[in-house]
Protein backbone atom coordinates (compact mmCIF):
# COMPACT_ATOMS: atom_id res chain seq x y z
CA UNK A 1 0.00 0.00 0.00
CA UNK A 2 1.16 3.48 -0.68
CA UNK A 3 2.73 5.26 1.87
CA UNK A 4 1.46 8.61 -0.22
CA UNK A 5 -2.33 7.76 0.92
CA UNK A 6 -2.01 7.71 4.35
CA UNK A 7 1.80 8.16 5.84
CA UNK A 8 4.47 10.39 4.11
CA UNK A 9 7.20 11.05 7.20
CA UNK A 10 8.27 14.89 6.81
CA UNK A 11 11.82 13.55 6.32
CA UNK A 12 11.46 11.86 3.24
CA UNK A 13 8.83 14.07 1.68
CA UNK A 14 11.79 17.01 2.46
CA UNK A 15 14.56 15.13 0.18
CA UNK A 16 12.37 14.65 -2.46
CA UNK A 17 11.46 18.20 -2.27
CA UNK A 18 14.85 19.36 -2.29
CA UNK A 19 15.85 16.37 -5.24
CA UNK A 20 13.08 17.20 -7.65
CA UNK A 21 14.35 21.01 -7.31
CA UNK A 22 17.94 20.34 -8.28
CA UNK A 23 16.86 17.99 -11.21
CA UNK A 24 14.45 20.75 -12.57
CA UNK A 25 17.22 22.76 -12.18
CA UNK A 26 19.38 20.63 -14.35
CA UNK A 27 16.73 19.94 -16.75
CA UNK A 28 16.95 24.12 -17.87
CA UNK A 29 19.97 24.32 -17.53
CA UNK A 30 20.71 21.69 -20.26
CA UNK A 31 18.17 23.08 -22.48
CA UNK A 32 20.16 26.46 -21.80
CA UNK A 33 23.36 25.03 -22.85
CA UNK A 34 21.29 23.89 -26.17
CA UNK A 35 20.22 27.21 -27.07
CA UNK A 36 16.81 26.57 -26.73
CA UNK A 37 14.12 29.12 -24.85
CA UNK A 38 12.00 28.56 -21.86
CA UNK A 39 8.36 29.52 -23.34
CA UNK A 40 4.80 29.90 -21.19
CA UNK A 41 1.67 29.23 -22.67
CA UNK A 42 -2.13 29.47 -21.36
CA UNK A 43 -3.13 26.44 -18.92
CA UNK A 44 -6.68 27.59 -19.15
CA UNK A 45 -7.81 27.02 -22.62
CA UNK A 46 -11.19 27.71 -24.96
CA UNK A 47 -10.66 23.93 -26.07
CA UNK A 48 -8.30 21.33 -26.26
CA UNK A 49 -7.20 19.53 -29.79
CA UNK A 50 -9.39 16.55 -30.63
CA UNK A 51 -7.53 13.29 -29.61
CA UNK A 52 -9.82 10.18 -29.09
CA UNK A 53 -8.64 9.17 -25.73
CA UNK A 54 -7.36 12.06 -24.26
CA UNK A 55 -9.81 14.38 -21.92
CA UNK A 56 -9.05 17.26 -19.84
CA UNK A 57 -11.19 18.48 -16.65
CA UNK A 58 -13.34 21.46 -17.77
CA UNK A 59 -12.79 24.87 -16.02
CA UNK A 60 -14.88 28.21 -16.26
CA UNK A 61 -14.12 29.80 -19.49
CA UNK A 62 -12.54 26.00 -21.27
CA UNK A 63 -10.16 23.73 -20.52
CA UNK A 64 -7.63 23.25 -18.22
CA UNK A 65 -4.57 21.94 -21.45
CA UNK A 66 -3.72 18.22 -21.24
CA UNK A 67 -0.66 19.05 -23.11
CA UNK A 68 0.89 22.46 -24.63
CA UNK A 69 1.12 20.99 -27.58
CA UNK A 70 -1.36 23.22 -29.41
CA UNK A 71 0.35 26.75 -27.84
CA UNK A 72 3.88 25.08 -27.97
CA UNK A 73 3.17 25.39 -32.20
CA UNK A 74 2.32 28.26 -32.23
CA UNK A 75 4.83 29.77 -30.34
CA UNK A 76 7.20 28.19 -32.78
CA UNK A 77 5.09 29.55 -35.60
CA UNK A 78 6.30 33.18 -34.62
CA UNK A 79 10.15 32.70 -35.65
CA UNK A 80 11.64 30.57 -32.86
CA UNK A 81 13.79 27.96 -33.29
CA UNK A 82 13.65 25.89 -30.59
CA UNK A 83 11.60 26.10 -27.16
CA UNK A 84 10.93 24.37 -23.83
CA UNK A 85 8.18 24.13 -21.41
CA UNK A 86 7.53 22.68 -18.37
CA UNK A 87 3.94 23.15 -16.61
CA UNK A 88 1.65 21.44 -15.07
CA UNK A 89 -0.84 19.38 -17.24
CA UNK A 90 -4.02 17.66 -16.67
CA UNK A 91 -6.21 14.39 -18.09
CA UNK A 92 -9.31 13.68 -16.60
CA UNK A 93 -10.02 10.43 -14.58
CA UNK A 94 -6.24 8.93 -14.57
CA UNK A 95 -5.08 7.67 -11.49
CA UNK A 96 -3.11 5.08 -10.87
CA UNK A 97 0.59 3.96 -10.28
CA UNK A 98 1.87 5.76 -13.03
CA UNK A 99 -0.68 8.47 -13.78
CA UNK A 100 -2.07 11.52 -11.91
CA UNK A 101 -5.19 14.19 -13.42
CA UNK A 102 -2.63 17.00 -12.38
CA UNK A 103 1.05 16.28 -14.07
CA UNK A 104 4.17 18.02 -15.10
CA UNK A 105 4.97 17.74 -18.52
CA UNK A 106 8.36 18.77 -20.38
CA UNK A 107 8.09 19.70 -23.81
CA UNK A 108 10.23 20.54 -25.93
CA UNK A 109 10.19 21.53 -30.41
CA UNK A 110 12.70 22.39 -32.40
CA UNK A 111 12.56 23.77 -36.18
CA UNK A 112 14.49 21.52 -38.86
CA UNK A 113 14.81 18.57 -37.31
CA UNK A 114 13.05 15.35 -37.46
CA UNK A 115 12.06 12.45 -34.95
CA UNK A 116 15.57 10.78 -34.65
CA UNK A 117 17.31 13.95 -34.25
CA UNK A 118 14.85 14.14 -30.95
CA UNK A 119 15.66 10.84 -29.46
CA UNK A 120 19.75 11.71 -29.37
CA UNK A 121 18.38 14.56 -27.49
CA UNK A 122 16.76 12.48 -24.95
CA UNK A 123 20.02 10.69 -24.92
CA UNK A 124 21.49 13.55 -24.18
CA UNK A 125 19.43 14.92 -21.74
CA UNK A 126 18.36 11.74 -19.31
CA UNK A 127 22.45 10.88 -19.93
CA UNK A 128 23.62 13.56 -18.10
CA UNK A 129 21.02 13.91 -15.70
CA UNK A 130 21.95 10.81 -14.54
CA UNK A 131 25.43 11.27 -14.95
CA UNK A 132 25.42 14.34 -12.96
CA UNK A 133 23.43 12.63 -10.24
CA UNK A 134 24.87 8.80 -10.10
CA UNK A 135 28.21 10.18 -11.22
CA UNK A 136 28.13 7.28 -14.09
CA UNK A 137 26.27 6.10 -16.86
CA UNK A 138 24.05 3.87 -15.06
CA UNK A 139 21.47 3.97 -12.73
CA UNK A 140 19.61 1.68 -10.35
CA UNK A 141 16.10 1.21 -10.51
CA UNK A 142 13.92 -0.83 -8.98
CA UNK A 143 16.69 -3.69 -8.29
CA UNK A 144 17.61 -2.91 -12.14
CA UNK A 145 21.08 -1.72 -13.37
CA UNK A 146 20.10 0.45 -16.58
CA UNK A 147 23.04 1.10 -18.47
CA UNK A 148 22.52 4.22 -20.64
CA UNK A 149 25.38 4.28 -23.25
CA UNK A 150 23.90 5.83 -26.14
CA UNK A 151 22.57 5.06 -29.01
CA UNK A 152 19.84 3.57 -26.82
CA UNK A 153 18.05 0.67 -28.93
CA UNK A 154 15.56 1.67 -31.90
CA UNK A 155 12.69 -0.68 -31.65
CA UNK A 156 10.82 -1.02 -34.92
CA UNK A 157 6.74 -0.84 -33.20
CA UNK A 158 5.13 -2.82 -35.92
CA UNK A 159 7.86 -5.77 -36.11
CA UNK A 160 7.98 -6.04 -32.61
CA UNK A 161 4.14 -6.11 -32.01
CA UNK A 162 3.86 -8.63 -34.56
CA UNK A 163 6.91 -10.96 -32.94
CA UNK A 164 5.77 -10.68 -29.53
CA UNK A 165 2.13 -10.89 -29.85
CA UNK A 166 1.62 -13.24 -33.07
CA UNK A 167 -0.53 -10.40 -34.27
CA UNK A 168 -0.67 -7.62 -37.11
CA UNK A 169 -0.24 -4.22 -35.14
CA UNK A 170 -3.01 -2.40 -37.23
CA UNK A 171 -5.17 -5.41 -36.81
CA UNK A 172 -4.98 -5.84 -32.94
CA UNK A 173 -5.91 -2.03 -33.23
CA UNK A 174 -9.04 -3.13 -35.13
CA UNK A 175 -10.29 -5.57 -33.02
CA UNK A 176 -9.69 -3.44 -30.09
CA UNK A 177 -7.42 -5.28 -28.21
CA UNK A 178 -4.06 -3.30 -29.26
CA UNK A 179 -4.05 -1.55 -25.64
CA UNK A 180 -4.07 -4.99 -23.82
CA UNK A 181 -1.18 -6.59 -25.88
CA UNK A 182 0.49 -3.77 -25.63
CA UNK A 183 0.74 -3.50 -21.97
CA UNK A 184 0.33 -7.58 -21.55
CA UNK A 185 2.72 -8.76 -23.96
CA UNK A 186 4.98 -6.17 -26.21
CA UNK A 187 6.12 -3.83 -22.84
CA UNK A 188 7.25 -6.31 -20.74
CA UNK A 189 8.87 -7.95 -23.26
CA UNK A 190 11.45 -4.42 -23.91
CA UNK A 191 15.03 -4.53 -22.69
CA UNK A 192 15.19 -4.25 -18.92
CA UNK A 193 18.73 -2.75 -18.53
CA UNK A 194 18.19 -0.56 -21.19
CA UNK A 195 15.85 2.68 -22.35
CA UNK A 196 14.52 1.76 -25.48
CA UNK A 197 12.63 3.50 -28.39
CA UNK A 198 9.78 2.09 -30.17
CA UNK A 199 9.68 3.61 -33.59
CA UNK A 200 7.13 4.39 -36.39
CA UNK A 201 3.36 3.76 -35.19
CA UNK A 202 0.63 3.16 -36.84
CA UNK A 203 -0.75 5.96 -38.04
CA UNK A 204 -4.08 6.34 -36.77
CA UNK A 205 -2.16 6.27 -33.24
CA UNK A 206 -0.32 10.01 -34.17
CA UNK A 207 -2.79 12.26 -35.03
CA UNK A 208 -0.30 15.05 -35.03
CA UNK A 209 2.51 13.94 -36.27
CA UNK A 210 4.07 13.72 -39.77
CA UNK A 211 3.19 10.45 -41.97
CA UNK A 212 5.81 8.25 -43.07
CA UNK A 213 4.02 6.33 -45.72
CA UNK A 214 0.31 6.28 -45.53
CA UNK A 215 0.06 3.83 -42.82
CA UNK A 216 2.91 4.83 -40.38
CA UNK A 217 3.76 7.99 -38.63
CA UNK A 218 7.17 9.09 -37.46
CA UNK A 219 6.65 8.95 -34.00
CA UNK A 220 8.35 7.09 -30.97
CA UNK A 221 7.84 6.20 -27.10
CA UNK A 222 10.59 6.15 -25.35
CA UNK A 223 10.47 3.40 -22.37
CA UNK A 224 12.86 3.16 -19.48
CA UNK A 225 12.73 0.97 -16.16
CA UNK A 226 9.15 -0.39 -17.51
CA UNK A 227 7.78 3.30 -17.81
CA UNK A 228 6.66 5.07 -20.61
CA UNK A 229 8.23 8.06 -20.67
CA UNK A 230 8.83 10.18 -23.46
CA UNK A 231 6.35 10.39 -26.87
CA UNK A 232 8.04 12.55 -30.01
CA UNK A 233 7.46 12.65 -33.07
CA UNK A 234 7.94 15.00 -36.62
CA UNK A 235 5.41 17.48 -36.62
CA UNK A 236 2.30 16.67 -39.43
CA UNK A 237 2.82 21.10 -40.98
CA UNK A 238 0.54 20.69 -43.25
CA UNK A 239 -2.90 22.09 -42.76
CA UNK A 240 -5.15 20.37 -44.65
CA UNK A 241 -4.18 16.79 -43.72
CA UNK A 242 -3.98 18.24 -40.21
CA UNK A 243 -7.47 19.21 -40.44
CA UNK A 244 -8.07 15.77 -41.97
CA UNK A 245 -6.63 14.25 -39.08
CA UNK A 246 -8.95 16.33 -36.57
CA UNK A 247 -12.02 15.35 -37.76
CA UNK A 248 -11.24 11.61 -37.94
CA UNK A 249 -10.35 11.71 -34.07
CA UNK A 250 -14.04 13.98 -33.37
CA UNK A 251 -15.48 11.05 -35.26
CA UNK A 252 -14.00 8.73 -32.72
CA UNK A 253 -14.50 10.61 -30.06
CA UNK A 254 -18.53 11.29 -31.12
CA UNK A 255 -18.32 7.44 -31.72
CA UNK A 256 -17.31 6.54 -28.00
CA UNK A 257 -20.01 9.45 -26.99
CA UNK A 258 -17.61 12.05 -25.98
CA UNK A 259 -17.75 15.43 -26.47
CA UNK A 260 -15.98 17.02 -29.92
CA UNK A 261 -14.18 20.09 -29.98
CA UNK A 262 -13.87 22.79 -32.69
CA UNK A 263 -11.11 23.02 -34.53
CA UNK A 264 -8.72 26.16 -34.24
CA UNK A 265 -8.12 27.49 -37.11
CA UNK A 266 -5.46 29.46 -35.83
CA UNK A 267 -3.41 26.90 -35.02
CA UNK A 268 -4.03 25.38 -38.80
CA UNK A 269 -2.72 28.35 -39.86
CA UNK A 270 0.46 28.73 -37.70
CA UNK A 271 1.59 25.05 -38.29
CA UNK A 272 1.36 26.49 -42.17
CA UNK A 273 4.15 28.85 -41.56
CA UNK A 274 6.70 25.93 -40.34
CA UNK A 275 8.54 24.03 -43.00
CA UNK A 276 9.70 21.11 -40.21
CA UNK A 277 10.12 20.37 -37.03
CA UNK A 278 9.79 17.54 -33.89
CA UNK A 279 8.72 17.85 -30.56
CA UNK A 280 9.11 15.24 -27.30
CA UNK A 281 6.33 15.57 -24.83
CA UNK A 282 8.44 14.25 -21.55
CA UNK A 283 6.57 12.77 -18.24
CA UNK A 284 8.42 14.73 -15.32
CA UNK A 285 6.88 12.95 -12.74
CA UNK A 286 8.01 9.75 -14.18
CA UNK A 287 11.39 10.50 -14.75
CA UNK A 288 11.74 11.57 -11.13
CA UNK A 289 10.47 8.10 -10.22
CA UNK A 290 13.63 6.77 -11.79
CA UNK A 291 15.69 9.39 -10.99
CA UNK A 292 14.34 8.85 -7.49
CA UNK A 293 13.77 5.13 -7.59
CA UNK A 294 10.34 4.71 -6.54
CA UNK A 295 7.71 2.89 -8.00
CA UNK A 296 4.93 5.24 -7.50
CA UNK A 297 4.00 8.58 -8.96
CA UNK A 298 2.68 10.33 -5.81
CA UNK A 299 5.20 9.61 -4.09
CA UNK A 300 7.69 11.73 -5.67
CA UNK A 301 5.05 14.76 -5.59
CA UNK A 302 5.49 17.44 -2.69
CA UNK A 303 1.97 18.03 -2.30
CA UNK A 304 -0.88 16.18 -3.93
CA UNK A 305 -4.77 16.88 -4.60
CA UNK A 306 -5.32 14.44 -1.63
CA UNK A 307 -2.92 15.76 0.55
CA UNK A 308 -5.78 18.69 0.56
CA UNK A 309 -8.79 16.85 0.90
CA UNK A 310 -10.09 18.21 4.15
CA UNK B 1 -24.36 0.97 -10.97
CA UNK B 2 -20.58 1.07 -10.98
CA UNK B 3 -18.49 2.56 -13.84
CA UNK B 4 -14.52 1.98 -14.53
CA UNK B 5 -13.70 5.13 -13.04
CA UNK B 6 -14.87 3.71 -9.38
CA UNK B 7 -13.06 0.77 -9.65
CA UNK B 8 -10.62 0.77 -6.38
CA UNK B 9 -9.12 -1.88 -4.12
CA UNK B 10 -11.84 -3.25 -2.02
CA UNK B 11 -14.58 -2.03 -3.84
CA UNK B 12 -17.35 -4.89 -4.21
CA UNK B 13 -18.62 -6.32 -7.65
CA UNK B 14 -20.88 -8.60 -8.59
CA UNK B 15 -20.11 -10.94 -11.57
CA UNK B 16 -22.34 -14.15 -12.72
CA UNK B 17 -24.20 -13.78 -9.12
CA UNK B 18 -20.94 -14.26 -7.17
CA UNK B 19 -20.13 -11.05 -5.40
CA UNK B 20 -16.15 -9.72 -5.49
CA UNK B 21 -14.24 -7.43 -3.87
CA UNK B 22 -11.21 -5.52 -5.57
CA UNK B 23 -7.49 -7.09 -4.24
CA UNK B 24 -5.74 -5.38 -6.91
CA UNK B 25 -6.08 -2.63 -9.27
CA UNK B 26 -3.93 -1.29 -11.78
CA UNK B 27 -4.99 1.87 -13.75
CA UNK B 28 -3.12 1.51 -17.44
CA UNK B 29 -3.27 4.17 -19.97
CA UNK B 30 -0.29 3.45 -23.01
CA UNK B 31 0.40 6.81 -24.31
CA UNK B 32 -2.77 8.47 -26.26
CA UNK B 33 -4.31 4.57 -26.16
CA UNK B 34 -7.62 3.63 -24.87
CA UNK B 35 -8.08 3.23 -20.83
CA UNK B 36 -7.46 -0.18 -19.00
CA UNK B 37 -8.36 -0.85 -15.37
CA UNK B 38 -6.85 -4.35 -14.27
CA UNK B 39 -8.12 -6.11 -11.32
CA UNK B 40 -6.99 -8.88 -9.46
CA UNK B 41 -11.03 -9.99 -7.75
CA UNK B 42 -11.46 -12.20 -5.06
CA UNK B 43 -14.45 -14.25 -4.80
CA UNK B 44 -16.02 -13.42 -1.64
CA UNK B 45 -18.17 -16.74 -1.63
CA UNK B 46 -15.09 -18.74 -2.48
CA UNK B 47 -12.23 -17.00 -1.85
CA UNK B 48 -11.13 -17.94 -5.59
CA UNK B 49 -8.92 -15.05 -7.37
CA UNK B 50 -10.08 -14.01 -11.02
CA UNK B 51 -8.25 -11.38 -13.51
CA UNK B 52 -10.33 -8.65 -15.12
CA UNK B 53 -9.80 -5.60 -17.54
CA UNK B 54 -12.33 -3.12 -17.97
CA UNK B 55 -12.37 -0.15 -20.16
CA UNK B 56 -13.56 3.41 -19.80
CA UNK B 57 -17.25 3.84 -19.93
CA UNK B 58 -17.95 0.09 -18.20
CA UNK B 59 -20.80 -0.38 -16.24
CA UNK B 60 -20.32 -2.85 -12.79
CA UNK B 61 -22.88 -4.09 -10.96
CA UNK B 62 -22.31 -3.75 -7.44
CA UNK B 63 -22.37 -6.38 -5.21
CA UNK B 64 -25.64 -7.96 -3.43
CA UNK B 65 -23.66 -8.14 -0.01
CA UNK B 66 -25.10 -6.11 2.86
CA UNK B 67 -22.36 -4.49 5.00
CA UNK B 68 -22.84 -4.01 8.65
CA UNK B 69 -21.45 -1.54 11.42
CA UNK B 70 -20.84 -4.55 14.47
CA UNK B 71 -19.06 -4.71 17.40
CA UNK B 72 -16.61 -7.92 17.98
CA UNK B 73 -17.29 -9.35 21.18
CA UNK B 74 -15.80 -12.61 21.85
CA UNK B 75 -14.76 -15.86 20.34
CA UNK B 76 -15.46 -19.62 21.11
CA UNK B 77 -12.49 -21.02 19.35
CA UNK B 78 -14.76 -21.92 16.57
CA UNK B 79 -17.42 -18.99 16.28
CA UNK B 80 -16.81 -15.54 16.64
CA UNK B 81 -19.45 -13.53 17.89
CA UNK B 82 -20.57 -9.21 16.81
CA UNK B 83 -23.17 -7.35 17.82
CA UNK B 84 -25.00 -4.41 16.00
CA UNK B 85 -24.41 -1.81 18.41
CA UNK B 86 -28.15 0.15 17.33
CA UNK B 87 -30.09 -2.66 17.74
CA UNK B 88 -27.83 -4.91 20.30
CA UNK B 89 -28.42 -8.07 17.41
CA UNK B 90 -25.95 -10.58 18.03
CA UNK B 91 -24.49 -12.64 14.74
CA UNK B 92 -22.28 -15.99 14.92
CA UNK B 93 -19.46 -15.88 12.62
CA UNK B 94 -17.90 -19.09 11.66
CA UNK B 95 -14.30 -19.12 12.22
CA UNK B 96 -13.40 -20.02 8.55
CA UNK B 97 -15.40 -16.99 7.05
CA UNK B 98 -13.20 -14.74 8.62
CA UNK B 99 -9.86 -15.70 7.16
CA UNK B 100 -6.82 -13.32 8.60
CA UNK B 101 -8.96 -11.13 10.22
CA UNK B 102 -8.94 -13.80 13.32
CA UNK B 103 -5.49 -12.01 13.60
CA UNK B 104 -6.64 -8.29 14.58
CA UNK B 105 -10.14 -8.70 16.24
CA UNK B 106 -9.71 -7.50 19.92
CA UNK B 107 -12.67 -7.58 22.11
CA UNK B 108 -14.17 -4.02 21.44
CA UNK B 109 -13.24 -3.58 17.64
CA UNK B 110 -15.87 -1.90 15.30
CA UNK B 111 -15.63 -3.39 11.65
CA UNK B 112 -18.25 -3.56 8.52
CA UNK B 113 -19.48 -7.05 8.72
CA UNK B 114 -20.29 -8.59 5.19
CA UNK B 115 -23.23 -10.24 5.11
CA UNK B 116 -24.54 -12.30 1.49
CA UNK B 117 -28.39 -13.59 1.40
CA UNK B 118 -28.23 -12.81 5.19
CA UNK B 119 -25.28 -14.90 5.87
CA UNK B 120 -22.08 -13.98 7.57
CA UNK B 121 -18.86 -14.25 4.77
CA UNK B 122 -16.34 -12.13 5.90
CA UNK B 123 -15.25 -8.36 7.34
CA UNK B 124 -13.90 -5.57 6.97
CA UNK B 125 -11.06 -4.06 9.24
CA UNK B 126 -10.16 -0.68 9.89
CA UNK B 127 -7.04 -0.48 7.28
CA UNK B 128 -4.72 0.35 10.78
CA UNK B 129 -4.63 -1.28 14.13
CA UNK B 130 -2.95 -1.20 17.57
CA UNK B 131 -2.23 -3.75 19.38
CA UNK B 132 -0.41 -4.65 22.90
CA UNK B 133 2.62 -6.81 22.27
CA UNK B 134 2.50 -9.47 24.64
CA UNK B 135 5.56 -11.52 24.55
CA UNK B 136 9.05 -10.52 22.50
CA UNK B 137 12.20 -11.58 23.41
CA UNK B 138 14.49 -8.77 24.72
CA UNK B 139 17.17 -6.80 22.73
CA UNK B 140 20.67 -7.83 22.82
CA UNK B 141 22.91 -4.70 21.45
CA UNK B 142 25.14 -6.05 18.61
CA UNK B 143 23.18 -9.38 18.37
CA UNK B 144 21.94 -9.30 14.80
CA UNK B 145 21.80 -12.33 13.62
CA UNK B 146 18.24 -12.41 12.47
CA UNK B 147 18.54 -9.00 10.91
CA UNK B 148 17.15 -5.97 11.92
CA UNK B 149 14.04 -7.77 12.74
CA UNK B 150 12.75 -9.50 15.91
CA UNK B 151 8.98 -11.73 16.62
CA UNK B 152 6.74 -10.72 19.15
CA UNK B 153 3.39 -11.66 19.95
CA UNK B 154 0.41 -9.57 20.06
CA UNK B 155 -2.98 -10.04 22.16
CA UNK B 156 -4.94 -11.59 19.80
CA UNK B 157 -2.63 -14.26 19.62
CA UNK B 158 -0.55 -13.07 16.07
CA UNK B 159 2.53 -13.02 15.55
CA UNK B 160 5.03 -10.77 13.25
CA UNK B 161 8.24 -9.55 12.80
CA UNK B 162 9.10 -6.44 14.42
CA UNK B 163 12.39 -3.56 15.01
CA UNK B 164 14.56 -4.88 17.97
CA UNK B 165 13.62 -1.98 19.92
CA UNK B 166 9.66 -2.85 20.40
CA UNK B 167 9.70 -4.33 23.95
CA UNK B 168 6.89 -6.47 26.42
CA UNK B 169 3.90 -4.39 27.00
CA UNK B 170 4.39 -1.39 23.94
CA UNK B 171 1.45 -0.82 21.42
CA UNK B 172 2.41 -1.32 17.81
CA UNK B 173 0.16 -0.06 15.28
CA UNK B 174 -0.38 -2.84 12.47
CA UNK B 175 -1.26 -2.78 8.41
CA UNK B 176 -4.62 -5.13 8.45
CA UNK B 177 -3.84 -5.27 4.90
CA UNK B 178 -0.62 -6.58 4.61
CA UNK B 179 -0.21 -7.85 8.12
CA UNK B 180 2.66 -5.75 8.81
CA UNK B 181 3.89 -3.32 11.57
CA UNK B 182 4.30 0.22 10.76
CA UNK B 183 5.05 2.30 13.46
CA UNK B 184 4.92 1.57 17.48
CA UNK B 185 2.21 3.32 18.95
CA UNK B 186 1.41 5.59 21.59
Amino acid sequence: MSRGQNRIEDGFRLRIIEKRAGILRLVREFFQKKGYVEVETPILIPYPIPEANIDPPKAEGGYLHPSPELCMKMVLSCGLKKIYQITRCFRKGEEGRYHMVEFTMLEFYEQDKGYYSMMELLEELIGELVLNIEGKEKINYRGFQIDLTPPWPRIPFGEFFQRTTGLNLEKAIEENIFEDLLTSKVEPSLPVLRPSFLVDYPAQLASLARLKDPHTAERFELYMGGLELANGFSELLDPHEQLRRFVAENEKRASMGKEIYPISESFLSAISKIDKAAGVALGIDRLMMILLNQDEISLVQPLTYKDLIP
Amino acid sequence: MYTSSDLKKGLKIQIDNNPYVVVEFEFVKPGKGQALYKCKLKNLLTGALIDRTYRSGDTIEPAQIEERKMQYLYNTGESYFFMDTQTYEQIEVPKENLGEAINFLLEGIEVDLLLYNDKPIGCTLPNFVDLKVVRAEPWVKGDSVAGDSKPVTLETGYQLRVPPFIEEGDKITVDTRTGQYVTRAK
